[in-house]
């Protein structure tokens, strides 16, 4: 009997201890976490929750409060840049789908590139994760890194940018009420950044609401639609996807016939297949009111020359993408009603509440 | 005494039940692996835009893009009951995308036929209610207009037409749409897969194999020069698509 009553004492006592040590351990790490920045929850919209799948949130890179407006911060400050005159948003800006109605955006340098800006939205749905034109980023932050080295962009390093940061008055303590360090480095920048583009969403053009049942389309975008959708007029969908794919792209690299001989490689370039050369990113349909020109070079500067291009203006390369059916044709040859139709239908995807947003505008 | 006997006896009976359950009638996973082949010879990545295949109605030909879906994988056993694995499986053949499909409903040991469905039947082909199936990068809606619904299978590449230029061709299987438009009507172009016996005694490996020339060979041999696009709007191509595809999988490796 004195054996089992000795032997319950231990146990018990195990227990405690055991449970102490856990308490203790959960303390101690509060303390050298200390202050928790506050989560934030992504604004999914409703016809995006109920059609596609969720969003794309590194674990390590959670959205915060204190790293949006950190991001946000970051994105329209110019301080990235080598000589502290070029922001994100010089070339990404909010009024053009944060995009850029120059075809080259000019670096600091005055140099430009040979593709034309991205715009900006939906992102943190890109469940491929590859961004650029030729998808050579395999996530968000990795994403934001890259335009601040670049020589024909920010011009800057890292070291220099993280220097200038730092030296800030007011950089390094919202830094730390981001991510509960003063000490900034690039990793750190390039998620705030993320955090912020990832609220970058686009979810009110009168498409969506006709989606939602608030309005009707007009007679020419319901024609619009179906000229989208039908196999043997702009059969668009394939690549952009139909009304069930509020992201308006497949996120995928294809070849559309631009070119017969290629001066920029793309998808190629990257992976070094030349089954892939010449091929880019879909780009959404959404916001084109507000992001032209168009393609990756920004070749076309109004949405009729990119409908004219799908309708007469295909060539052939070897890596042509079948989905380019009319190829031999030149193109699917739309009637100037359906041209004009399919445009009224694309111009419906746009959103100007988006652009006008005042959570997405200079700080 | 006489309940902390009775249950005793209850504890007892109820572990031996499970022991007793799980000797008799235990439990497998099993794993789909989905292969694809041109009469016998493996389709594999670099064989994509590259290897030319001749199909039987001679047109020479090169394969693109090849992605299915097949859905509620069936077990008979002798007695005729069936365990059915609900749910769908989609693939992108060519950059081995979900090829490898292992469900988690396990099958008792025991001697079945196995069966499935290429693309989804009426009952489950439903508008809009596949997330995953709406999203990038699968592109595997079917606009209302068309019928609405899923797309089973876009094989897509080139092939030499009678002139000899390179022309595309998109093989897109789907639900045959007779009528098109806001009303349409439609008719269910799926069809169920009959692979024969399998005998299960442990965890095993089960290869579901792809003969693609098969698609354009039997009963209508193909003429890709006449039926080379814009399939999904032509009825009487998807009901030829359906008839051919009846040949084209055949039950490989199970171990």
């Amino acid at each position: 009997m004195f054996f089992r009553k000795t032997y319950i004492i231990f146990y018990v006592a195990c227990c405690c201890f055991l449970i102490t040590s856990c308490a203790k351990d959960e303390k101690d790490n509060l303390e050298d976490e200390g202050y928790e920045p506050t989560p934030l929850s992504l604004d999914i919209p409703s016809i995006f929750e109920e059609r596609i799948s969720p969003p794309v949130i590194p674990q390590d890179n959670p959205q915060t409060e204190e790293g949006v407006a950190l991001g946000k911060k970051l994105f329209f400050d110019p301080i990235l840049s080598g000589d502290n005159t070029l922001a994100c948003a010089g070339c990404h800006k909010p009024a053009e789908g944060f995009s850029d109605a120059r075809q080259f955006s000019p670096g600091i340098d005055g140099i430009e590139g040979s593709r034309n800006s991205m715009p900006l939205f939906n992102l943190a749905w890109n469940y491929q994760e590859n961004f650029f034109w030729d998808g050579r980023s395999s996530s968000l932050e990795n994403q934001a890194l890259q335009p601040v080295i670049d020589p024909i962009e920010m011009h800057n390093t890292w070291p220099n940018a993280v220097s200038s940061l730092q030296a800030t008055s007011d950089y390094p303590e919202l830094f730390s009420k981001a991510f509960g360090t003063e000490t900034i480095d690039s990793t750190l920048v390039s998620k705030a950044i993320a955090q912020f583009i990832r609220t970058l969403i686009s979810s009110n053009s009168r498409f969506d609401q006709f989606l939602r049942g608030e309005i009707e389309l007009t007679e020419s975008e319901r024609n619009g639609l179906q000229v989208f959708e039908d196999e043997n007029r702009g059969d668009c969908f394939h690549c952009h996807g139909d009304p069930n794919n509020p992201l308006w792209t497949d996120n995928d690299f294809h070849n559309n016939g631009l070119d017969e001989i290629f001066d920029d490689l793309g998808r190629g370039a990257v992976t070094g297949d030349p089954r892939e050369f010449g091929l880019f990113k879909t780009p959404s349909l959404r916001n084109l009111a507000y992001t032209a020109p168009y393609m990756h070079d920004g070749r076309f500067e109004t949405l009729d020359e990119v409908i004219d291009h799908y309708s007469e203006g295909l060539v052939y390369s070897e890596t042509i993408d079948p989905l380019m059916k009319a190829v031999g044709e030149g193109g699917v040859q739309l009637s100037e009603k359906d041209k004009a139709d399919l445009k009224a239908f694309l111009l419906s995807l746009s959103d100007e509440s988006f652009i006008n947003n005042q959570d997405f505008q200079k700080p | 005494m006489k309940k902390v006997l009775l249950l005793f006896v209850l504890t007892v009976t109820l572990f031996a039940c499970k022991d007793v359950d799980e000797i008799i009638n235990p439990n497998y996973n099993m794993t789909f692996n989905f292969t694809q082949n041109w009469d016998g010879e493996e389709i594999t990545n670099p064989d994509y835009q590259t290897t030319v295949y001749t199909n039987a109605n001679g047109e020479e030909m090169t394969i693109s893009k090849l992605n299915y879906l097949i859905s509620d994988i069936t077990f008979t056993d002798k007695d005729g009951d069936v365990t059915v694995i609900e749910g769908y499986n989609i693939m992108n053949a060519r950059d081995g995308v979900n090829t490898q499909y292992t469900p988690s409903r396990k099958i008792s040991e025991g001697e079945y036929t196995l069966s499935f469905t290429f693309g989804f039947d009426d009952e489950d082909n439903i508008d809009d209610a596949y997330t995953e199936l709406n999203s990038p990068p699968w592109g595997w809606g079917v606009p209302d207009e068309l019928g609405g619904g899923y797309h089973f299978m876009r094989l897509e590449g080139m092939f030499a037409d009678n002139t000899g230029t390179q022309t595309p061709y998109l093989y897109h299987a789907i639900r045959a749409a007779i009528v098109m438009g806001e009303n349409p009507e439609t008719e269910d172009t799926s069809f169920k897969v009959d692979l024969g016996a399998v005998t299960i005694t442990q965890d095993t490996s089960i290869e579901i194999k792809m003969n693609v020339a098969e698609w354009f060979k039997n009963p209508h041999q193909w003429n890709l020069n006449e039926l080379s696009s814009n399939l999904m709007m032509n009825a009487e191509a998807q009901r030829m698509i359906s008839a051919n595809g009846k040949s084209v999988f055949s039950l490989g490796t199970v171990e």
